[in-house]
């Protein structure tokens, strides 16, 4: 996987093929500590402690048999090859939290990506769940919440042709803003 | 959240705009968005999808769905067109699913060289 957009999208598919209705993420860049985080929380069911563990250490253990998952195992690895690691924790609110922390500098930490073209794709093929992203570059922050564009839109879908082409547009700009032109 | 009048405006501009088919059940489009659909470019082919609706004005349900176990063959494209049975697209591509779009979507035509077997694709 290419750019953390795309495990993002692999990380929603999880939370929504587990039966979440909203999904946080968390985007957390910190350059003077040399460090971005990754933290998806959502409201489905959990994983058993069992469950998580083995997710967790999927990737150094079970790389054989084929009945693990794909998606954890590999975010874990590019965690790993950029000095972080991955974690699968309860989240607060119930459900599930993954934390993927990285070293921001580090040549082997996967660029951002299209955030706005995975923000887009989760509206538009979503509209009956609720994201709330809110994306922190030293100190600044850009914050995408499918609850305030219900808001404004009334009776309108979010997954509106018009509106997921403003999604993509207005968010690959203001992300590229916020870090300052990096993608 | 930025340029939230933005979004009143364009509610405001796209109230009666797409032009629905009257008295016709609407296609549905769903991809597989599992880690290898994605990893095989499963984003970037919706994209091209949503796209080519959205400029021929066409109107279709797209959803997602994860692993199918055909891995090999991602991105896959299921199409449904209303009384017709289902379709599956294997290697589908930005330009392929333009054409998926085109062809299939706007004038019915199976693209049957890009289409997977039914012995190939999952059961229901
Ligand atoms: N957000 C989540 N909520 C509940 N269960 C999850 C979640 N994410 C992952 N899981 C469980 O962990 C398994 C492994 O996930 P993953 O590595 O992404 O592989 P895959 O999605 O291909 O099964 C999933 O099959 C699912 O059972
Ligand atoms: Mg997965």
């Amino acid at each position: 996987m290419e750019e953390l957009a795309l495990h993002l999208l692999d990380l929603y598919e999880n939370s929504r093929a587990a039966g979440a209705r909203c999904i946080w993420v968390n985007i957390d860049e910190d350059t003077t500590e040399d460090r971005l985080t990754v933290m998806v929380d959502d409201d489905g069911p959990g994983m058993d402690e069992q469950m998580r563990a083995s997710v967790a250490d999927a990737f150094v253990t079970t790389r054989k048999t084929r009945r693990v998952g794909l998606g954890l195992p590999l975010l874990a690895q590019a965690c790993e090859q950029s000095d972080g690691y991955l974690k699968v924790t309860a989240a607060p609110r119930g459900g599930t939290r993954v934390v993927a922390v990285f070293q921001h500098s580090h040549v082997d930490r996967p660029p951002l990506g299209d955030m706005g073209g995975t923000l887009a794709i989760i509206v538009a093929t979503n509209p009956h769940l609720d994201l709330v992203y809110h994306h922190c570059y030293n100190g600044q922050e850009c914050v995408f919440d499918t609850r305030r564009m219900r808001e404004e839109l009334d009776d309108l879908p979010i997954n509106h042709p018009q509106v997921v082409k403003w999604v993509r547009d207005t968010y690959r700009t203001s992300i590229q803003d916020l870090r300052g032109g990096e993608i | 959240m930025k340029s939230l009048e933005e979004l009143r405006e364009i509610k405001d501009r796209v109230k009666e705009d797409i032009r629905v088919r009257q008295g016709q059940d609407e296609a549905r489009i769903v991809v597989g968005m599992g880690t290898c659909g994605i990893a095989a470019g499963a984003r970037d082919a919706l994209e091209s999808i949503l796209d080519e609706l959205n400029k021929r004005r066409l109107k279709a349900v797209v959803t997602q769905t994860g692993c199918v176990g055909i891995c090999s063959r991602e991105p896959l494209v299921d199409v449904f067109m209303p009384g017709q049975p289902r379709v599956t697209y294997g290697e589908v591509s930005p330009s392929r699913a333009r054409q998926i779009v085109a062809q299939h979507v706007a004038n019915g035509n199976v693209i049957s060289e890009w289409a997977l077997n039914v012995s190939e694709s999952r059961e229901e």
